[in-house]
């Protein structure tokens, strides 16, 4: 049961990932990557992370996400111009990483033996986290925040047409 | 039988009980929309189809059905029919971690009446809501035409706003209860109604009135649908759609609507408890307590008509406004409040 | 289901992210193929802590999320900055620097 999940997932996120990466159209790429990103938090619920796999919908797939298809919206961006790329750069390394990224798929899928660990009573709840979060990482917590109100004034302030 | 089989059976019979009662109030809710508003406007509404109009929804839903479905010729084909699924689905999900009654016991087994009991039951809800604006965002830009593209954007922003307030307002009661399940959530709040998070049991009547507030912007209803009442003064997000999908936007409002109330009834007004200690136990108390669920949760939903008639629409400007520099700083307000009660044991 | 399947699907969304931000020529795409990147590497971090039955990785994730929201939004109004600029967000476009 546990396997089956595990493949349709993978499934649908590297679908969606390549739907990202290959889509002319932005918003169909933005969506894509909103649907990418509720694939992942399948997976955080799979890995028993129940906490962080909400967190990720809320945070990332509907907020975040949100804001990019804000922009593109608001930019009124149309679809992007194909074309072959120039330079040496993109005309190397793509293949290269295409290549690599095929030799990864074929590996991982040759690669399902073995287990987690059992898991410990309470791993992944909100308790487990928060103390661990309240505690030990009490002050990267309070750094972040800092963080986030320098984004803020940032994004502000680089958006304003007159300051 | 094995407790695998058993457990399936009776996630599938709650599944069924759920998804029917929320199309049934879908239904339901068309019929009071129209004669509630009807009253309140000193007319009679739908009254020949049916005794008092009450056949009306079928009457509607044979319309819808029945309606040609148009599509823009210039309407990117894929999201726009994907648009009305994006918005009923997260509407639907929400309600996998209400409780909508006590633990039961069925052939030896118990029972808890609510869908899945995840350890961070209430982050659903909110994450349903934040997936909701998708479908309002994609009806808006897919429709290719200004009007519904503003009318989207505007709604998306409006959403996004609320949403902080929204789960700000959540927190003083998750702050009493120390706990995000909400069938915990409801087991707090038991004995008499004065127990109710809204009351002194949990201090929270200004986290009740920013959350309805909130929910109130959540789902676009009166006084905050300009996003839809810009389909009566210019085009709103679904405006290019017709028949079945309209109606798809039209029951993911609805169950939004049902979704916040349930919501408000369960965190802040004791949820299926019925708010006096009675005597019996078993099976007349647990249908009792559905009972009483379903009475909240239809009071909250004729509030909403009821508010919808009565208040007038609020122009964008100053809804953001409100969002922002009065919801926000005094749901904040109320968390401190509450953390402060409940550091002294006041409360909780 | 094994912690080695997972990484490599990780990898494997991570090398999409990076042929993304190679390949493609729009600014807010490139930019959601950072945030590919970013989720490529959450997922080893989730794997890594179950595999371990510590909560210290899904406190890394905790804080990734937040700093790719951050970086989102800053990142976003310079692209908005620089369309209000040059009308355009073809990164091949936007040479100010060039010789």
């Amino acid at each position: 049961m546990q396997l089956l999940a595990f493949f349709v997932l993978s499934l649908l996120a590297l679908v969606s990932a390549i739907v990202v990466v290959t889509h002319r159209n932005p918003v169909v790429a933005a969506l894509a990557l909103a649907f990418n990103l509720v694939a992942i938090a399948g997976f955080y619920f799979l890995l028993d992370a129940q906490f962080i796999a909400l967190l990720q919908v809320i945070v990332y797939a509907g907020a975040i996400m949100v804001l990019i298809l804000f922009v593109i919206m608001l930019l009124n961006l149309k679809q992007e111009l194909g074309g072959r790329p120039s330079g040496i750069v993109p005309r190397v390394l793509a293949p290269v990483l295409g290549l690599v990224f095929a030799a990864i798929l074929g590996r991982a899928f040759l690669s399902l033996r073995g287990g987690f660990p059992a898991r410990a009573p309470g791993y992944g709840t909100v308790e487990a986290v928060g103390r661990e979060m309240y505690t030990r990482f009490f002050y990267p917590f309070e750094v972040v925040s800092l963080l986030l109100v320098a984004a803020m004034v940032g994004a502000v302030l680089l958006a304003k047409r007159r300051l | 039988m094995s407790d695998l089989l058993f457990g399936i059976v009776s996630t599938m019979g709650k599944l069924a009980v759920v998804v029917s009662a929320l199309m049934g109030t879908v239904s339901v809710m068309t019929w009071v929309e129209r004669r509630v508003s009807a009253l309140i406007q000193d007319r009679w509404g739908p009254n020949r189809v049916g005794p008092f109009g009450l056949l009306q929804p079928i009457a509607d839903g044979i319309k819808f059905i029945m309606k040609e479905d148009i599509t823009p010729a210039d309407a990117h084909k894929p999201i726009y029919t994907l648009a009305p699924a994006l918005a009923l689905v997260p509407a639907l999900c929400a309600f996998a971690v209400i409780p909508f009654g006590p633990t039961i016991e069925l052939l030896g087994r118990r029972i808890d009446l609510v869908i899945v009991d995840l350890n961070g039951g209430i982050l659903v809800a909110f994450a349903a809501a934040s997936l909701g604006v998708y479908g309002i965002v994609t009806a808006g830009w897919s429709s290719r035409s200004k009007y519904s593209l503003m009318g989207g954007l505007r709604s998306a922003a409006q959403m996004l706003s609320y949403e902080l307030a929204l789960t700000l307002s959540v927190m003083g009661v998750l702050l009493v209860a120390g706990t995000l399940r909400p069938m915990a959530i409801v087991e707090a709040q038991g004995g008499w109604f004065w127990n109710w998070n809204a009351f002194r049991g949990g201090g929270q009547p200004l986290g009740l009135l920013i959350f309805l507030v909130a929910g109130y912007a959540e789902t676009n209803r009166l006084p905050f649908d300009l996003p839809e009442a810009e389909s009566e003064l210019v085009a709103g997000y679904h405006t290019e759609y017709s028949s079945m999908k309209f109606a798809m936007f039209f029951m993911a409002e609805y169950i939004n609507m049902t979704t916040s109330s349930a919501l408000a009834v369960t965190l802040f007004l004791g949820g299926w408890q019925v708010g006096v200690p009675l005597p019996f136990e078993g099976w007349s108390l647990a249908i009792l307590q559905i009972l009483a669920f379903v009475v909240k949760v239809g009071f909250f939903l004729f509030l909403f008509v009821w508010v919808r008639w009565t208040l007038p629409r609020f122009r964008y400007d100053q809804l953001m406004n409100l969002g922002w520099k009065g919801l926000f700083p005094l749901a904040l307000a109320n968390v401190m409040l509450t953390a402060l009660l409940v550091a002294f044991g006041l409360v909780g | 289901m094994a912690p080695r399947a997972l990484l490599l699907v990780s990898a494997a969304l991570f090398t999409l992210g990076v042929l993304g931000v190679v390949l493609r020529r729009g600014a807010i795409t490139i930019l959601m193929c950072i945030e590919l990147m970013l989720n490529a590497a959450n997922l080893a971090f989730i794997t890594f802590a179950r595999q371990w039955n510590q909560a210290e990785g899904q406190i890394y994730v905790f804080f990734v999320i937040t700093l790719a929201a951050a970086e989102a939004a800053v990142g976003l109004a310079i692209v908005i900055a620089l369309f209000r600029l040059k009308e355009t967000t073809d990164v091949d476009e936007i040479h100010l620097l060039k010789w």
